[in-house]
């Protein structure tokens, strides 16, 4: 390997956990004076649990801070919870996902540069440095996994591609003439891309590719090893969700084994989901995140619903930032299809609106070759199967339309007749996802 | 170097600092802002061992500061440049800075005077007026004086009280262009400031004081660019 410095930031990244828990307390005390003062929501809610925001003089207190769900963030809908006003904000996302289920998230300037900052440190970490092409085939526009990475890269001083997704042979055509060294994607993109390179006989020793960052779905060390083996590089992943900032929330070092937190901005607890008590340490539980320098949108407590556990002990890197273990999963029925958060609910929402559907429904997730599938079956009237093929397919129309619309994914639609859907006692088991990492 | 968790301090039922944490790094200007009243000078006494805290920790290079009476903090490397200077009037300036070496004087006197070199180097004017009453000088050199009495004890940590109170303009930029060098020489400063913006522009961190309470911190020029910060400190109304 050549030359390169293994760091962004290394007074940071490798600082002493007991200086790093003097900086988290100092933080998380000046937030919580913020929030309290700036947001209606936590101040009403720390005065129903009769929290004394003034009263947290140690970090092991967070624990009686009330949570912040993804509903929480719903009903504040769409700025209720910024604690600045909306002139010093500069820049708005939002999560996947239209009426009803959107999220918006806003920064403020040094928002936007501590972000790109912690991109910065993941993309190091991966390997990037000034020297390197980097092609992003993340999603620009509302989704935060293209622009977060996007300045990171150019913080960073590497040459950025923002290419943004889809369109596959101009991916591959733009990684082979502009000498792209390190691709930024989803893990099934990157495996689609290396089999479309294998199809077109396009040499992968011939490209100077080196690294792969990966994120924005749950992934396997098995799709790592392929991935690696395919493209000829170094895969790591790295995690970030809008609700708390995006991109560079943890990413993993050389080791591969693990993301190492930015605790120095971000405070990370693991709950066990059903009792919200934390788990002992290094046991699975819930990711509970609370942002320690966000201006425009601070959040407490977190609940990312993503399965995870963090992992204490020092990493040969020399950072001492705590690990987090790749996500083993969600806590609740989210799914990620083509990198987009899709909900059941939404999916039950738009068939409720059409007529001529029955409320059964069963959605089938598969990955054909690389790429996820979605199949809904829904189940319905009769007197639709009476009738004519046309009126059959206008209504697959129709309802593929509005779940285009509403989940921004087209998925593939088939009516069943009544009754023909499994039936279940208690709780229906309406996904069955049937692909293997 | 110095670190502080939770500090409370009272005169008598009036609460002053209610629950400070903060932190200095070897090396750093950090930088406390706030308005009158807001507690700045209150954290200073409780640093320097003036005033007691009655709850918290505040640990200087491993040593626990909350029990030690001033003359110890001292000794441990923490000095300070007391607002408005309070230079020994009647004394001359070289009996001045003398004074400032109090704690190692009668130990080691050859090098205790060996710093006052560096410290004329550092104030040419103060050897210009070696043998003047302290008294007569003006303001800031003055000031100069107050800060070179401090050097003189060698501090691992030096504090200073609002060192631009009462100067010119031109002084005061001549006063933080010297809190500059002495960072750059190696020194620590935590440096207590009214005037925010000049303050800012040569720290690298900086916390926020109001009512007794942190309310913002963080790397100097995030600050200077938080509106929270311009409006109330800087004068400056967002537009």
């Amino acid at each position: 390997m050549t030359d390169k410095s293994t760091y962004w930031e290394q007074e940071k990244e490798c600082m002493a956990r007991e200086d790093l828990e003097q900086l988290q307390l100092e933080r998380l005390q000046s937030t919580l004076f913020r929030v309290a003062t700036h947001v209606p929501f936590y101040r009403k809610k720390f005065k129903e649990m009769n929290i004394d925001p003034d009263g947290f003089t140690s970090l092991n207190d967070v624990s009686k801070l009330p949570f912040t769900s993804k509903d929480d963030l719903r009903n504040n809908y769409p700025y209720g919870l910024f604690a600045v006003p909306l002139r010093e904000v500069v820049r708005v996302h939002s999560s996947s996902g239209t009426t009803g289920q959107a999220t918006v998230v806003g920064y403020t300037k040094n928002d936007i540069k501590n972000w790109s900052n912690l991109s910065a440190r993941v993309l190091t970490a991966a390997g990037v440095d000034q020297d390197d092409v980097v092609q992003i085939s993340f999603g620009y526009g509302l989704f935060t996994g293209g622009f977060g990475l996007h300045y990171g890269a150019e913080r960073v001083g590497a040459s950025v591609i923002p290419i943004s997704s889809g369109n596959t042979k101009r991916q591959l055509t733009i990684m082979q003439d502009f000498k792209t060294t390190a691709l930024v994607c989803t893990p099934s993109y990157a495996l689609l891309l290396a089999d479309t390179m294998a199809e077109q006989g396009i040499n992968i020793n011939a490209l100077p590719l080196k690294y792969g960052l990966f994120g924005g779905e749950p992934w396997s060390e098995g799709m790592r090893k392929e991935i690696q083996e395919k493209l000829h590089i170094v895969a790591t992943d790295n995690y970030g969700l809008s609700e708390i900032m995006g991109p560079g929330v943890a990413g993993e070092c050389q080791e591969c084994n693990g993301l190492h937190i930015n605790e120095d901005h971000f405070l990370a607890e693991v709950i066990d989901p059903e009792t919200l008590e934390p788990v002992a340490p290094g046991e699975t539980g819930e990711l509970v995140i609370t942002t320690l320098t966000k201006e425009a949108f601070p959040v407490i407590r977190y609940r990312t619903r993503d399965l995870t556990r963090l992992m204490p002990e020092p990493c040969p890197c020399g950072r001492t930032f705590q690990r987090m273990h790749r996500v083993f999963g969600r806590t609740d029925d989210m799914l990620i299809i083509k990198g987009v958060n899709v909900f059941p609910s939404q999916i039950e929402e738009v068939l409720f609106d059409i007529e001529g559907t029955e409320p059964h429904y069963q959605i089938i997730v598969e990955r054909e070759g690389r790429l996820d599938k979605t199949t809904v079956m829904v189940e319905v009237m009769e007197s639709i199967f009476f009738d004519q093929m046309k009126k059959q397919r206008q209504l697959i129309d129709q309802i593929k339309k509005r779940l285009a619309t509403e989940l921004g994914i087209s998925v593939d639609v088939k009516l069943v007749e009544e009754k023909s859907l499994e039936r279940f006692e208690g709780k229906a088991k309406r996904v069955i996802d049937k692909r293997s990492l | 170097m110095l670190k502080i968790k939770n500090i409370e301090t009272a005169y008598g039922n009036l609460k002053v600092l209610r629950r400070i944490s903060m932190h200095v790094d070897p090396g750093e200007i950090v930088t406390i802002i706030g308005a009158n009243g807001a507690g700045k000078t209150t954290l200073l006494h409780t640093i320097c061992g003036l005033l007691k805290p009655r709850a918290g920790e505040m640990v200087l290079q491993g040593n626990d500061l909350c029990r030690l009476s001033p003359e110890k903090i001292v000794k441990l490397g923490c000095s300070l440049v007391p607002e408005g200077r309070q230079v020994f009037a009647t004394m001359n300036v070289r009996e001045n800075l003398i004074l400032g070496a109090y704690v190692r004087y009668k130990k080691d006197k050859k090098k205790a005077l060996a710093e006052l070199d560096k410290i004329f180097a550092l104030f040419p004017v103060l050897k210009e007026r070696e043998n003047q009453l302290a008294g007569t000088l003006s303001g800031g050199e003055q000031q100069m004086l107050a800060m070179g009495r401090s050097l003189m004890a060698k501090p691992a940590l030096i504090m200073m009280d609002e060192p631009s109170t009462g100067l010119a303009p031109l002084i005061v930029k001549n006063i933080f262009e010297i809190i500059v060098k002495l960072k750059e020489s190696g020194n620590t400063v935590l440096l207590v400031e009214q005037n925010a913006k000049a303050a800012l522009a040569i720290a690298d961190r900086g916390y926020v004081l109001e009512t007794g309470k942190i309310i913002v911190q963080g790397p100097a020029e995030d600050l200077l660019a938080n509106n929270d910060v311009q409006r109330a400190y800087l004068g400056r109304e967002a537009v």
